[in-house]
């Protein structure tokens, strides 16, 4: 594998996991509990969306073969795709898609705040800016995790259901493999078994004034990332994103 | 026909209006950060307020309609994301113009000083998200209304 390949493969992580992020939420458009929530998925989804234009841009650029950040996110199937695990998981009910919101949340603003002292300009330029953006997310989903899981019985029985079932997903985040090796001998990306220390404060700080347990258990789904296997989620998924380009392939207006 | 100067153009920018917010000039919101002549084309460059904003392919092409209206046929839009975008550009005619309009400017204490409507000071927060991605939804708790305010970032 050559730099540029694994530089590659690293920026489709990157945006693969705002692409399917941004999608899964922006699901929620028009049908959020309250109307303040709606918007406040809107813009979190429209964010994402435009962070992934970043880096699919700057993936294609790597890559050299001419596709466009469109071309890599309507035009390869579930096997090309690179996200982790956690953000193909259906949205669930509100207290499902907040709790995934903020477990990935809490992820991208440790890594983010590292890739700002990349080797690579175009890399630390990217995580600058969306970095400011992600500071409002993680403060956001947060506080709706705190809300909800010290809430009614209800919701706080719906959070732990949420947390139960997305804990053995996150993991994933911090599996390195040659990819990572790769950027870390560059001084591209850190190892990202490094961010697990200030990942596991952070969230361990909010579930706990959340008043959620985390699952005791240390099993952790693999394979996103690398894209070995993907859920049975990411081709639903993508069968409604795609769908228009598929059908008429090169619609533009 | 002679090119012209670059502070003209500056001038002619300042006379385009945001889009989402059009009381406030491209050039108020601190989007605009170089205006260069290479050769015959004259170079513009554009910082997007957040990543996904939808406005920004509008404010290109009215960028470059309003430098054609003024007869500079050869624009060209140059994205620049660093160092990226922030409230700080914002110009004090625009901070004056928002708050006209009833939207609190920004302020590094991270809310509105006062409410746009009645400039009463008892404020409380409804959301961290508004009706565009750079804007919060806040209430008075003085005349009740809600109102947005423009976040810092």
């Amino acid at each position: 594998m050559t730099g540029d390949e694994a530089l590659f493969q690293f920026l489709l992580r990157m945006g693969d996991n705002t692409l399917i992020l941004g999608h899964s939420v922006s699901e929620w458009c028009g049908k959020a509990p309250v109307l303040e929530e709606d918007i406040a998925l809107a813009n979190t989804a429209l964010d994402l969306i435009g962070q992934t234009q970043f880096w699919l841009g700057l993936a294609g650029e790597v890559e050299g073969q001419g596709r466009s950040a469109d071309d890599l996110a309507f035009l390869r199937d579930a096997w090309d795709f690179r996200n982790l695990l956690l953000v193909e998981l259906p949205n669930g009910d509100f207290g499902q898609t907040l709790m995934r919101q903020f477990l990935f949340d809490a992820f991208q603003s440790v890594l983010l705040g590292r890739l700002k002292t990349s080797s690579d300009t175009r890399v630390a330029e990217i995580a600058a800016k969306a970095s400011k953006e992600v500071a409002y997310h993680v403060e956001r989903s947060a506080d709706t995790v705190v809300g909800l899981g010290d809430g009614t019985e209800e919701s706080h029985a719906r959070m732990q259901a949420a947390l139960d079932y997305l804990w053995p997903y996150v993991g994933e985040m911090f599996r390195g493999d040659d990819v990572d090796a790769a950027m870390v001998a560059a001084g591209i990306a850190p190892d990202p078994a490094s961010l697990r220390e200030e990942y596991d404060a952070l969230v361990g700080n909010v579930l706990t004034e959340a008043t959620l347990d985390i699952p005791k258990g240390t099993f952790s789904h693999k394979g996103g990332r690398t894209g070995y296997m993907h859920t049975e989620h990411l081709g639903h998924l993508l069968t409604s994103m795609q769908w228009l380009q598929r059908a008429y392939p090169g619609a533009s207006w | 026909m002679a090119q012209a100067a670059t502070d003209q153009i500056w001038d002619w920018l300042d006379q385009v209006p945001d889009p989402e917010i059009p009381v406030i000039s491209l050039v108020d919101l601190g989007i605009i950060r170089g205006v260069e002549w290479q050769g015959d084309a004259v170079q513009i460059t554009v910082t997007p307020t957040y990543s996904g904003c939808p406005a920004t392919s509008v404010i290109n092409l009215d960028i470059v309609s309003a430098l054609n209206g003024h007869g500079i046929e050869n624009v060209v839009l140059k994205q620049q994301i660093s160092p990226p975008w922030t409230t700080d550009w914002l110009s004090d005619k625009g901070r004056e113009k928002l708050e006209e309009y009833g939207i609190a400017p920004p302020r590094p204490a991270g809310g509105p000083a006062r409410c746009p409507r009645c400039k009463g000071t008892d404020l409380e927060r409804l959301s961290q998200f508004g009706s565009t991605p750079c804007k919060a939804a806040w209430r008075c708790r003085d005349c009740l209304e809600p109102f947005d305010y423009f976040k810092c970032i």
